[in-house]
C-alpha cells in the first residue's frame, strides 16, 4: 500500500518536505509508517514520543490500521499562541 | 470565526464577530510576539506554521467544550501563519457571554487550549547569532 505523509515543523524539516508517499506492507499500522520515515531520517527516533499522528483529522494510536491511498499528519508539540 | 490568518489579524473585526444583543461582556486575548525567548535571548520575529484544517477544527472543539462548561457563549479564534515581527499580533480569542465572569473564565480556557493542543508550531529568530529554533508549549 502507498499512504502519503504529511509532516510539520521540525518533523518536515528532518524529513525533507512537507509531503511525502511511503510504500508500506498490506496490514501496515502507524507505526510501521514511523519506523519507514525513522529508516529515512534517524534523528526522528528522538522524536517518537512526543510526536502525535492524525488521520482524517483526529489523532490515532500507533496501532491504527493504515489504509492504501490513505494519509496521516505528523504532529510535533505544539507551540502556537 | 474560527481560522488561521495569512496576513494581520483585525482584532476588532474578531470581536465583532462573538458580539450580540444578549452578550453583555466582551473579553479579548491578543497574544503579540514577545521581543524575548522564554530563555531570554533576543528575538527579532517568528515564522509560524501549522496543519489548518485540523487547527480550525481544534478552534471549534474548543469553543464547544468551552460552551459546556460555561453556558452560552459566543467564541472566536484567530491564529496567524507566516512570517511575524516583534509586536504583530499571533493570535486572538473573543468570547462574549451574558455576563463577565463567565467571559472571563471561558477566554483563558481558551486559550491555554489553543496553546496546549492546536497543531500549530512557532520557530523563533533571533538577533546576533543565535540559530533559530523551534519552541514548544511547556
Amino acid at each position: 500500500m502507498t499512504v502519503r505523509v504529511l509532516a510539520f515543523a521540525r518533523i518536515r524539516e528532518l524529513l525533507g518536505a512537507p509531503e511525502s508517499t511511503i510504500t508500506l506492507p498490506d496490514g501496515a499500522r502507524v507505526c510501521d509508517a514511523w519506523s519507514a520515515l525513522t529508516g529515512r531520517a534517524p534523528a526522528l527516533e528522538e522524536l517518537s514520543s512526543s510526536t502525535r499522528v492524525a488521520r482524517n483529522g483526529l489523532l490515532v494510536p500507533r496501532d491504527e490500521r493504515l489504509q492504501d491511498g490513505g494519509e496521516i499528519a505528523l504532529l510535533p508539540p505544539s507551540g502556537g499562541g | 470565526m474560527f481560522a488561521i490568518a495569512r496576513g494581520a489579524i483585525d482584532v476588532v473585526a474578531v470581536e465583532d464577530a462573538v458580539r450580540a444583543p444578549e452578550c453583555g461582556a466582551v473579553v479579548t486575548f491578543v497574544g503579540a510576539v514577545r521581543a524575548q525567548s522564554d530563555d531570554g535571548l533576543p528575538v527579532v520575529g517568528l515564522d509560524y506554521e501549522s496543519h489548518e484544517p485540523l487547527a480550525v477544527q481544534t478552534f471549534e472543539e474548543i469553543a464547544r467544550e468551552a460552551r459546556e462548561r460555561w453556558g452560552d457563549l459566543r467564541v472566536a479564534v484567530v491564529h496567524r501563519a507566516g512570517v511575524l515581527d516583534v509586536g504583530d499580533v499571533a493570535v486572538v480569542v473573543a468570547v462574549a457571554a451574558p455576563h463577565r465572569a463567565e467571559a472571563f473564565s471561558a477566554c483563558a480556557f481558551a486559550i491555554d487550549e489553543v496553546k496546549r493542543r492546536a497543531p500549530i508550531w512557532k520557530k523563533e529568530r533571533y538577533r546576533d547569532g543565535p540559530a533559530e529554533r523551534w519552541r514548544e508549549n511547556p
